[in-house]
């Protein structure tokens, strides 16, 4: 009888989770042979790995943010679709509800199955699947925004807020800082059904994976690229939406708008000191990311009892589940960035 | 008390000065009294109050929320008003309220109550607020509000809606008071401007410029003028008439509760400016001596007894009704002899007027300055032809203080920051080497270096963790710093048994092994030094 628990086949090595028995690694963040890949934002989908199992959304993001031939053996999956990675391993693929493409990997070996979140979140999103839950022995879970502090209003509350600010301050271009994937296309949307009716004007950092999403069916409505449009024509911005990246908030970028307030979107902006240190004078917060009361829920509706934290603030998630009877560790994965999003 | 959240949360994230001020005056404009009064002397800084204590505001957490959770919550978000106000869990029966009451309201109602009312009260109110709402109340509740607005700001928002100078809202703001009902009825045109002249208020202090060794000696001459000691004392003023005392702080605070006994010494009528300092038998006492005093609210007939006030004093700016602030320092300096002189000697004494001829004469008398001990921080040099002005003018007044002393001390145990740095360990506990190889610690710092150090020093304290004590984090004890400190003293407070006065980091020794930094023997050494 060969030992089957967790720990013995789901390993932490230094270039990320490793399934031993599959010789795949879950969002390695150096090049290796079998990667598998929950979504991709830059920590988690790294480029250079030979073999790369994730959504087709996944890859397609992949290939857009490197090269075509970054990602060269790749193998789209769809959600549920079942793949057999041999030596007795299944893995399938969840919605993490986090970004398009986002996937929980679900690896079942030995009777046992272990479900690794990556990112997820529970609050509604129209630009992706929504989160699934998915009963486990072992629930690898993030822990982003671990901490009591963090409960994430409904987005509609701070699209309300951002579409209120317009109509008290028109003459200002509304300058909001979104990373360019997921939380772009999320306020867009967001803002659509807020009945935000005129067109978006958007950094060309961003112009790439939105038509990414376009292209996979997904509408914002009216765009243009603000590099399109002239200077002399750029007082239509005022009173209006204006995305860029983060980066460019406080960049020599902005002074080409007309009276710019620079607004930051992101689930940080609930401690007020993160938004002056970005110089934000308004916060919206908008979060990809389970919050402190859907982290502990959702650990215990997987009926897991074992559960292992990745990345985040990993103390605090720690003691709240083991305080409610579930064995919980850290794993120690170097790699992640202190702050994603 | 929503449109004062509403306000605060509106300033705290505006970045220009000037439309903060014009989102002041707005609110100023509309909100109703005495709310808007109250407001301004929260934003201003002028509360002589707190509504509930600060330690209430933490117990009631404590006591609704797991400590392990809430000193994690409070170590990242690094700032305790904001950690409530996000993390407070509503009680499980919230009494529930058909609004919220205004700030005024607010204010009546904790004044009103005792102990447990207060209490009752605070969670009653932070249950029904939003986290923005609760921030204002514990902010407001506890006096530490602080929303980038400097005083000057709120005066110039005043000055601006009354279509004035700021020296004519300076003038007044001290001899007004919230809820400022009678300002306002004055900048509404409601009223005339408030009578203030029979009442003490501060004027503004005159203050030195570091003095530029290079550039600024030339100026300098025994005929035209005057050195003293800089004493480590606090600058004070004392405003007195016929029928009142007050004793102001730099800044403007009234501290005459605090200092009873120098108070009951006054006997004129005047404004002096001066240092205060403890002094028994005519035997100066350290600064740490003059700690002990300080924020007493209260202080003991023993503390009064064991450490009497003292004032030196440099300077006279009314006499009866006399200004003399339009005279040359050097007209002053004898008005203000006359005036000591039949003072009790015990309470009051002047400034010595030290004798120089050259600059080494100058460099000699600082020098014997550094040796006291940290009694005197240096020298002050004034121009004599000075007229007594609020601020910095140039080339009037120059502090010349003496150099500060070095040691290579190992960084023990890092705290986050407060406000913008809350996101960063930029509290630096460190400490020497005792005798027995075990390191003490013997001081605190939080500046002296950049912001590209500060980013440095925060992941090298995220890669050398130890031990976590609440926001305390412990680190392995292997960076250097050469902490630079003004002077020291010995302590019983501190378990190494010294106490340094202004560490500040000057530089951050990457290079230097941990065991080769100072043993706690050697500023033992600096202070017996001193001593003799």
């Amino acid at each position: 009888m060969t030992d089957v628990s967790p720990e013995s086949w789901m390993q932490v090595r230094p270039e990320g989770l490793y399934c031993k028995p599959a010789d795949a690694f879950v969002d390695p963040h150096r090049p290796v042979g079998r990667a598998i890949v929950t979504h991709g934002h830059a920590d988690h989908a790294r480029s250079g790995h030979e073999t790369v199992f994730a959504t087709a959304e996944t890859v397609a993001i992949m290939r857009t943010r490197y090269t075509d031939d970054a990602v060269t053996g790749a193998q789209p999956m769809t959600y549920g679709e079942r793949k057999d990675l041999g030596n007795g391993v299944t893995l399938w693929l969840a919605p993490a509800g986090h970004i398009l493409g986002s996937a929980q990997a679900v690896i079942e070996f030995g009777g046992r199955r272990i479900v690794i979140s990556g990112d997820y979140k529970r609050h509604f999103d129209p630009t992706c699947a929504p989160f699934e839950l998915v009963p486990c022995d072992v629930f690898v879970t993030e822990a982003t925004f671990a901490l009591p502090v963090f409960s994430h209003p409904p987005i509609e509350h701070e699209m309300a807020k951002l579409m209120r600010s317009m109509a008290s301050l028109p003459d200002r271009t509304h300058l909001v800082g979104v990373y360019a994937l997921g939380k772009c296309q999320r306020v867009m949307a967001a803002l659509r059904e807020a009945g935000y009716p005129h067109p978006f004007f958007l950094h060309g950092a961003l112009v790439r994976l939105t038509q990414l999403y376009e292209g996979l069916g997904y509408d914002f409505g009216s765009w243009q690229e603000v590099s399109k449009i002239d200077r002399s024509d750029r007082d239509q911005f005022r009173g209006r939406v204006v995305l860029c990246p983060p980066s460019a908030l406080a960049d020599r970028w902005s002074r080409s708008l007309p009276d710019p307030l620079p607004i930051m979107a992101s689930g940080w902006m609930q401690i007020r000191a993160r938004a002056r240190q970005r110089r934000a004078e308004m916060a919206l917060i908008v979060s990809d990311h389970a919050d402190w009361a859907d982290l502990l829920e959702t650990a215990r509706e997987t009926g897991a009892g074992d559960v292992w934290i990745t990345h985040g603030r990993v103390e605090a998630l720690e003691h709240a589940l083991k305080q409610q009877g579930i064995r919980a560790k850290a794993l120690d994965l170097v790699g992640r960035e202190e702050e994603p999003e | 008390m929503e449109r004062f959240s509403n306000l605060l949360d509106d300033l705290y994230f505006t970045n220009s000065s000037r439309a903060k001020e014009s989102i002041l005056a707005d609110y100023l404009r509309s909100a109703p009294d005495p709310d808007r009064g109250w407001a301004l002397a929260a934003i201003g800084g002028t509360l002589t109050f707190d509504l509930f204590k600060r330690n209430l505001a933490r117990t009631l957490m404590t006591e609704r929320m797991d400590p392990e959770l809430f000193a994690l919550s409070y170590d990242y978000v690094g700032e305790l008003s904001e950690t409530i106000a996000l993390a407070w869990p509503v009680s499980d029966n919230p009494k529930r309220l058909n609004r919220l009451p205004s700030l005024s309201e607010i204010i009546n109602e904790f004044n009103s109550r005792g102990k447990l009312g207060i209490r009752d009260y605070l969670i009653e109110l932070l249950d029904a607020m939003t986290p923005p709402q609760r921030w204002a109340l514990l902010k407001l509740g506890t006096r530490g509000l602080r929303i980038g607005m400097s005083a000057r700001s709120v005066k110039r928002t005043l000055a601006n809606m009354k279509n004035v100078e700021l020296d004519v809202i300076e003038e007044l703001w001290h001899g007004v008071s919230p809820p400022y009902q009678e300002l306002f009825e004055w900048i509404d045109d409601r009223a005339p401007m408030p009578d203030i002249s029979k009442r003490l208020t501060y004027s503004p202090v005159m203050l030195a410029h570091p003095i530029d060794v290079e550039k600024d000696f030339s100026r300098i001459a025994p005929h035209s003028h005057q050195a003293e000691w800089k004493w480590d004392g606090i600058r004070v003023q004392i405003a007195a008439n016929a029928s009142d005392v007050k004793i102001f702080s730099r800044k403007g605070d009234d501290i005459s509760h605090s200092f009873p006994d120098l108070v009951e010494a006054v006997d004129f009528d005047a404004v002096i400016d001066g240092e205060l300092l403890i002094s028994r038998d005519g035997e100066i006492g350290s600064f740490n001596d003059l700690q002990q005093r300080l924020n007493k609210k209260k202080p003991t007939k023993a503390l009064v007894q064991k450490l009497p006030a003292h004032v030196i004093a440099y300077d006279i700016l009314r006499e009866g009704n006399t200004n003399l602030r339009p005279l040359p320092l050097s007209q002053r300096r004898e008005a203000l002899k006359t005036f000591i002189d039949p003072r009790d000697p015990g309470r009051f004494s002047l400034s010595r007027v030290l004798p120089f001829e050259t600059h080494a004469d100058l460099s000699a008398l600082r020098q014997k300055a550094a040796d006291t001990g940290g009694l005197m921080e240096g020298l002050m040099i004034k121009n004599l032809s000075s007229d007594y002005v609020s601020g910095r003018p140039k080339h009037a007044w120059y502090k010349w203080k003496c150099d500060p002393h070095l040691l290579d001390a190992v960084l023990m145990y890092a705290q986050r920051g407060h406000g913008k740095r809350s996101s960063y360990y930029s509290d630096y506990t460190f400490g020497l080497w005792a005798g027995d190889g075990q390191l003490l610690p013997i001081g605190k710092a939080y500046f002296g270096f950049t912001d590209e150090e500060l980013k440095q020093l925060d992941t090298w304290i995220r890669n050398h963790k130890q031990q976590r004590f609440g926001p305390v984090q412990e680190v392995e004890k292997e960076l250097v710093f050469e902490v630079a400190f003004d002077s020291a003293q010995t302590s019983s407070r501190h378990k190494s048994g010294y106490a340094l006065r202004f560490p500040r980091i000057s530089r951050i020794r990457w290079d230097k092994p941990a065991a080769e930094a100072n043993q706690l023997e050697d500023l033992a050494q600096l202070v017996d030094r001193k001593r003799n």
